[in-house]
């Protein structure tokens, strides 16, 4: 693979409300099949994306939360979401859903995709992706 | 007078929910709907001001936009109460006047 | 907006004959649609199809072919998860055809 680059989306918005949330997802799929290194960070409102429980029939949009549960067969298993962002939204991890990989390399045993980091860990993936894309 | 308050935005996004409890007074009602039903939960970076605000305005969110984002009802500050779209009608009825916060 | 005709009833597709509503979806579609374009369907080809809606019923998303391919591979067995095998059931791209028999939208990311 000739250039491999470090990608991070980074996503603040709540979904429904606003299209960014699946309007991101979408890129994310779509940018997957260019074999990048690929994380993906959540933080402020960006954490209510992976609550999990959501039911949208009585809205009549589309749920798209267990589209998040197939990024693990996209090779996206770099999922970051800010610790002090769920705290601010009385949630932890246990509100999330659970996404996983499987990994090749490991007789595919499957692994946890979701990483809580603190906002300073955040600011230093940021500072370390060459590609930020913002949602 | 009394008056419906309705607010669509996250409380930790936007200042449309803090504007809106400034501007209320004794017996109003606050409609939280869309995103805003995150700003119904308690233990969050926001609760302290909702729960202040109730002390003079009764508070209700939205269900099925709860439901949407999957915010169970145990999570809600008390005293706040879910209305479903009848009572989203209701509400606009029973008050005099409304106003969006957007 | 153009139709297909199912059952006697008429079924909303878009310009590249995609269904427009997944809901109208019905196995006769599969059929009417592989008729038009001179395809014959096996059970090849409605293990894919079958894969296809089961997929999309679980993430709400159409797989890209690469996905597409190692999940076949890794339910139906390595000699069906192989992109020789499915374009040879598919020869317009197991993405594009297959995704519009079962009446699912085209892939995410499929020119």
């Amino acid at each position: 693979m000739a250039d491999v680059k470090k990608f991070l989306y980074v996503n603040r918005k709540a979904p429904y409300g606003t299209i960014y949330a699946w309007e991101s997802l979408e890129v994310v799929l779509i940018g997957a099949a260019f074999d990048q290194d690929v994380a993906l960070a959540f933080i402020d409102d960006g954490v209510y994306q992976l609550v999990k429980g959501q039911d949208t029939k009585e809205i009549g949009m589309k749920n798209f939360s267990p589209t998040y549960s197939a990024l693990g067969d996209y090779d996206i298993n770099k999922i970051y979401v800010e610790k002090e962002s769920l705290e601010a939204r009385g949630l932890t991890i246990d509100d999330l859903q659970h996404l996983v990989w499987e990994d090749e390399d490991d007789d595919w045993a499957e692994k946890d995709s979701i990483k809580i980091v603190t906002a300073s860990e955040m600011a230093e993936i940021m500072d370390q992706s060459e590609v930020v894309l913002s949602f | 007078m009394s008056m419906l308050h309705i607010v669509n935005k996250s409380a930790l996004d936007r200042n449309s929910l803090e504007a809106c409890v400034n501007h209320t007074i004794k017996g109003a009602t606050i409609l939280m709907i869309e995103d805003a039903v995150y700003s119904a939960m308690k233990n969050t970076a926001s609760s302290s001001m909702v729960e202040g605000a109730m002390k003079d305005v009764s508070v209700a969110v939205l269900g099925p936009d709860l439901k949407a984002r999957g915010i169970s009802e145990e999570k809600l500050i008390d005293g706040v109460t879910v209305v479903d779209y009848a009572g989203f009608v209701e509400l606009t009825t029973k008050n005099d006047t409304v106003q969006s916060w957007l | 907006m153009a139709t297909i005709e199912v059952n006697g009833k008429q079924l909303e597709v878009d310009e590249e004959g995609y269904l427009a509503d997944l809901n109208d979806w019905v196995p006769e579609v599969a059929e009417v649609m592989s008729k038009a374009e001179d395809a014959e369907l096996t059970d090849a080809h409605w293990e894919v199809i079958n894969f296809l809606r089961e997929y999309y019923e679980e993430y709400q998303i159409a797989p890209a072919v690469r996905v597409l391919t190692k999940a076949i591979g890794k339910k139906l067995g390595k000699d069906k998860g192989n992109s020789k095998y499915l374009y040879e059931l598919f020869p317009y791209g197991p993405g594009k055809q297959a995704c519009k028999y079962a009446g699912l939208p085209k892939p995410t990311g499929c020119v």
